[in-house]
């Protein structure tokens, strides 16, 4: 990585070097919001002032379990580092069980990814209620910093899809 | 194998004769004797081409429904023979309702494990015109061009029947066979383990290997008595994923992963993708890790054991696992 170089040829500001790398590569990520629950809490999170990273793009959908599998890989696809998927905490789910058929879905899911030798560290599952929005933002920090650890996604991805 | 097989087009003859069924849904021929396929005889006449012998690897419970033969009821019923390792797709279709249990009369047939011709020609035998079977099954007498030789039928089974599911057949009317109760055959999961005890990098790199020379002629889909779906996603060409070459090392990932996902839990893991695949892609190695995660995560589950179960993708336990479980791993 340049950010290397960058510390050995000036006087070596850290700051500076990640000023550079975050120029050159931010990454992206999409989160799968369920409207009854986490949509909420990002909602809530705002209203709090609570932060969470620019980069996560979130789309909203009617329950967890309205994700296909299909959603996530087109992410990737479209050049997603990571994808989150968050819903109602299992057993509030507002129609009362989509998100246990989606943490099947999921768990399956991930096992394959991993399977076939891409990250699994590149998806998650997490449950936030609407009165969680601390949480919401506490989520997707961590979620954001694993994925800048994790760097950018090449693996799994249409590289016709970069710039 | 040979007295089964005499036995089996008998039966099926009579049944025809009887009108007990009005066509037979078996295998002839196709261009070798070795090439063959499903087959449709709607005459007693034309049984004089039914076969059954150690190339029917054809699993014909698909084979029911792509030609729509069991749904109509004034139609008649169909005879159908099915292996035991057939019988578990004709379950899983019952339970998805693509067949009509009244429509069909199963004759069970016994099988002693389906042969490869490339397996065969693999030993390097070349100009095969016939096959003999010894008294216990166990030695082929190959006829070449060349003159015989024998040969272990061990050595050249289909890869499905390698680490056969049993003898046993889960659905049937009439039953001709000579297997004695047989279980399981080898650990099918091996190769999985395999798979998922090299690293992340080598697994990618095998997947990569392997994808790489799909050229997405649906074949594996096609054959696929799970794949049932009237309406496929990848006849859809918004879908971003209909059939057409991949250009990307991903586009062929998609499809895979795709695929195997739309028949986790409900594959009966009878081998037909990987045997009819052109490319000769182990395709069994997605389905075989679904089946054992799903019997790891969710308990033992056997799609097509008996009609009407409910799937574990439809079914839930509200202390299941988290999915981060499966994703915190470590690795990278
Ligand atoms: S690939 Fe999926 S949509 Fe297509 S037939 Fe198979 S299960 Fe159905
Ligand atoms: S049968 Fe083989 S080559 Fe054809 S689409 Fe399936 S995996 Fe690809
Ligand atoms: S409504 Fe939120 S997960 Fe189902």
């Amino acid at each position: 990585m340049p950010v290397n170089e960058n510390v050995n040829a000036d006087n070596g500001s850290a700051a500076e070097a990640q000023a550079t790398e975050t120029k050159q590569w931010k990454p992206r990520i999409v989160a799968f919001c369920c409207n009854w629950c986490s949509y909420a809490g990002a909602d809530l999170a705002g209203s709090s002032r609570l932060s969470y990273p620019a980069e996560i793009k979130i789309i909203r959908v009617p329950c967890s379990c309205r994700v296909n599998p299909t959603f996530i890989l087109k992410a990737f696809e479209r050049g997603a580092d990571g994808v989150i998927i968050c819903g109602c905490h299992p057993g509030d789910c507002h129609y009362s069980t989509g998100n246990y058929y989606a943490r099947r879905r999921m768990a399956l899911l991930f096992s394959m990814l991993d399977y076939i030798g891409v990250e699994r560290g590149r998806t998650r599952v997490e449950w936030v209620s609407a009165a969680e929005g601390a949480r919401f933002s506490q989520v997707m920090n961590d979620f954001a910093k694993k994925i800048s650890e994790l760097g950018e996604n090449v693996k799994v991805g249409d590289l016709r899809c970069r710039q | 194998m040979q007295a089964v097989s005499k036995k089996v087009l008998d039966r099926a003859r009579e049944l025809m004769r009887d009108g007990t069924v009005s066509r037979v849904a078996g295998w002839k021929a196709g261009e070798f004797f070795y090439d063959c396929e499903p087959a449709l005889f709607e005459t007693e006449e034309s049984l004089k081409d039914l076969v059954y012998n150690r190339f029917c690897a054809a699993n014909l419970s698909k084979f029911l429904i792509t030609n729509d033969i069991a749904s109509v009821a004034d139609r008649g019923r169909t005879l159908v023979l099915l292996k035991p390792c057939d019988t578990y797709s004709f379950n899983q279709l019952l339970t998805e309702h693509r067949l009509s249990r009244d429509n069909v009369y199963i004759l069970g047939v016994g099988c002693e494990g389906m042969c490869d011709v490339d397996r065969i020609r693999a030993l390097g035998i070349k100009g095969i015109t016939g096959v003999d079977e010894s008294e216990d099954g166990k030695k082929l007498t190959v006829r070449t061009l060349y003159g015989d030789g024998e040969i272990d039928v061990d050595g050249v089974l289909v890869n499905k029947c390698e680490t056969c599911k049993g003898k046993a057949h889960k659905i049937f009317d009439e039953l001709i066979s000579d297997n004695e109760e047989e279980g399981p055959r080898g650990d099918r999961f091996e190769c999985v383990r395999e798979l998922e005890s090299m690293a992340p990098a080598e697994r990618f790199a095998f997947w990569q290997k392997e994808l790489s020379k799909c050229i997405r002629c649906n074949a594996c889909r096609n054959a696929c008595p799970a794949c049932s779906c009237r309406k496929c996603v990848f006849d859809n060409n918004a879908s971003g994923i209909a059939s057409k070459a991949n250009t990307d090392s991903f586009e062929e990932k998609l499809f895979h992963i795709i695929r195997a996902f739309h028949v986790a839990g409900r594959c009966t893991d009878c081998g037909e993708c990987s045997r009819v695949c052109p490319q000769g892609i182990p395709l069994h190695l997605f389905n075989r890790k679904y089946i054992k995660d799903i019997n790891e995560f969710y308990g033992e589950f056997a799609a097509g054991e008996e009609a009407g179960q409910r799937g574990p993708l439809i079914s839930f336990e509200a202390g299941d696992r988290e999915p981060n479980s499966v994703s915190d791993k470590g690795g990278d």
